[in-house]
């Protein structure tokens, strides 16, 4: 059977993926942030997941415009890299698991969540720059990984409480797959960050360090953060924590963390990135 | 029985200097989105840069939409339905970081919107709520 064995969540500011490629990663201003990567990149090799399901969201470079998706699930055989006004980062191509989406898709929506499926996207920073700050530079990644997009820019977006449900569902649904496989869930973006308007540069680092703590021990103490709150709290933009939700919801109750790592700034936004192993 | 909402929905209009970005404004900024879409794309950002109003002029943006694009007046095209996500890519053809276009609706410098930032960033305190003034 398929189990979660783990769960990773950071940041995916588009300029730490710029730095990454222009190899500025031993410059005074982004060290200290990629220092803050070199427990992941050791554990990963230990820990190497056959499949990641990286929940994060489309920065209007496939969705967005036309359509808006509140959960949408990448049904592709692989993804690109997105051109989003600089060039393609120079990253390997995602490959997808079809397999397993295709179960978790089936489940979700047995479970109620009426979800998208995407047959062609590209994907941005949003997916791209969480692989790149955990696997290094690479020719191949050494995963699959089923990308799943959440709305969280265009307003109504979801609830963190209905993300909560969705990484239950989630956790649900990989339990039943049939093959041995082992899972991790990822959950992007944040933390908190305001990139528009007189009150851009918001950075709350109380309500992120809580956020954490609550995160490794007391993680329902979170879901009923209103999104109201997480935009006045966090930013227009912080409320890309409710992303990490469904990883967190994921794992189940009971999770060792074996990382925490936060800073102030990566460009406009404050960094924060953990890794949980599940118990049992 | 619809479900009871958990804040009032113009509460989303009581944070300062904030434009939070609802599905009206989403309609409203959704031909000029359409362009900065288009920028997605290498033949598509040179063709804007050789000439950027007749390029302009191929997208049913209003007219204020358009001179906000030209004039580079981010704050003006949040008002005019933008969206950050959107607007970043004009930014990035421009070549232009999205440090210092995000500075650019600041008030502040890019230098010293740098500098805040460095030191810990824009504190909330003050700026959570219109009403509240906290």
């Amino acid at each position: 059977m398929a189990r979660i064995t783990g769960g990773i969540a950071t940041s995916h500011v588009p300029a730490i993926g710029a730095a990454f490629d222009l190899g500025k990663t031993e410059e005074p201003y982004w060290k200290p942030i990629f220092e803050g990567y070199e427990f992941v990149k050791e554990w990963i090799k230990d820990n190497t997941p056959d499949v990641v399901i990286l929940v994060y969201n489309d920065h209007a470079s496939s969705l967005m415009l036309d359509i808006v998706p509140t959960f949408a699930l990448g049904f592709a055989e692989e993804f690109e890299s997105a051109d989003e006004g600089w060039g393609r980062r120079p990253v390997p191509v995602v490959k997808n698991h079809l397999d397993l989406a295709a179960h978790v898709a089936e489940q979700l929506v047995i479970d109620e969540f009426d979800l998208t499926l995407i047959n062609e996207m590209d994907v941005d920073h949003g997916c791209t720059v969480p692989l790149s700050l955990v696997f290094g530079e690479a020719e191949e990644w050494p995963c699959k990984v089923i990308p799943l997009a959440v709305n969280v820019t265009q307003f109504p977006t979801p609830s963190g409480e209905r993300c909560w449900k969705l990484g239950e569902a989630i956790r649900n649904a990989v339990k039943t797959f049939p093959e041995d496989l082992n899972v991790q869930v990822w959950g992007t973006g944040g933390m908190s960050h305001q990139l528009q308007g007189t009150r851009a540069g918001l950075i709350n680092e109380e309500f992120d360090k809580r956020f954490l703590e609550l995160l490794a021990h007391e993680p329902e103490e979170l879901k009923y953060i209103t999104r109201l709150e997480y935009l006045r709290e966090t930013g227009t933009e912080g409320i890309e924590l409710i992303m990490w939700l469904i990883m967190r919801a994921a794992l189940g109750y009971g999770v060792e963390e074996k990382h925490r790592f936060y800073r102030v700034p990566a460009s406009n936004t404050a960094v924060g990135h953990v890794v949980y192993e599940t118990k049992s | 029985m619809p479900r009871t909402r958990l804040y009032p929905l113009e509460d989303l209009e009581d944070i300062p200097g904030t434009k939070v970005f609802t599905a009206r404004r989403s309609r409203q900024g959704y031909h000029l989105h359409k362009f900065c879409m288009s920028l997605m794309k290498e033949e598509n950002r040179k063709e804007f840069k050789a000439d950027e109003r007749a390029y302009l002029d191929k997208f049913k943006m209003t007219e204020e939409q358009k001179e906000a694009v030209l004039e580079r007046d981010l704050t003006r095209l949040l008002e005019l339905g933008g969206n950050m996500y959107f607007l970043v890519k004009i930014a990035s053809t421009d070549g232009w970081s999205a440090l210092k276009a995000v500075s650019s609706m600041s008030g502040m410098s890019a230098e010293e919107y740098s500098q805040m930032m460095q030191s810990g960033g824009r504190s909330p305190e003050g700026l959570r709520s219109i009403r509240d003034k906290n």
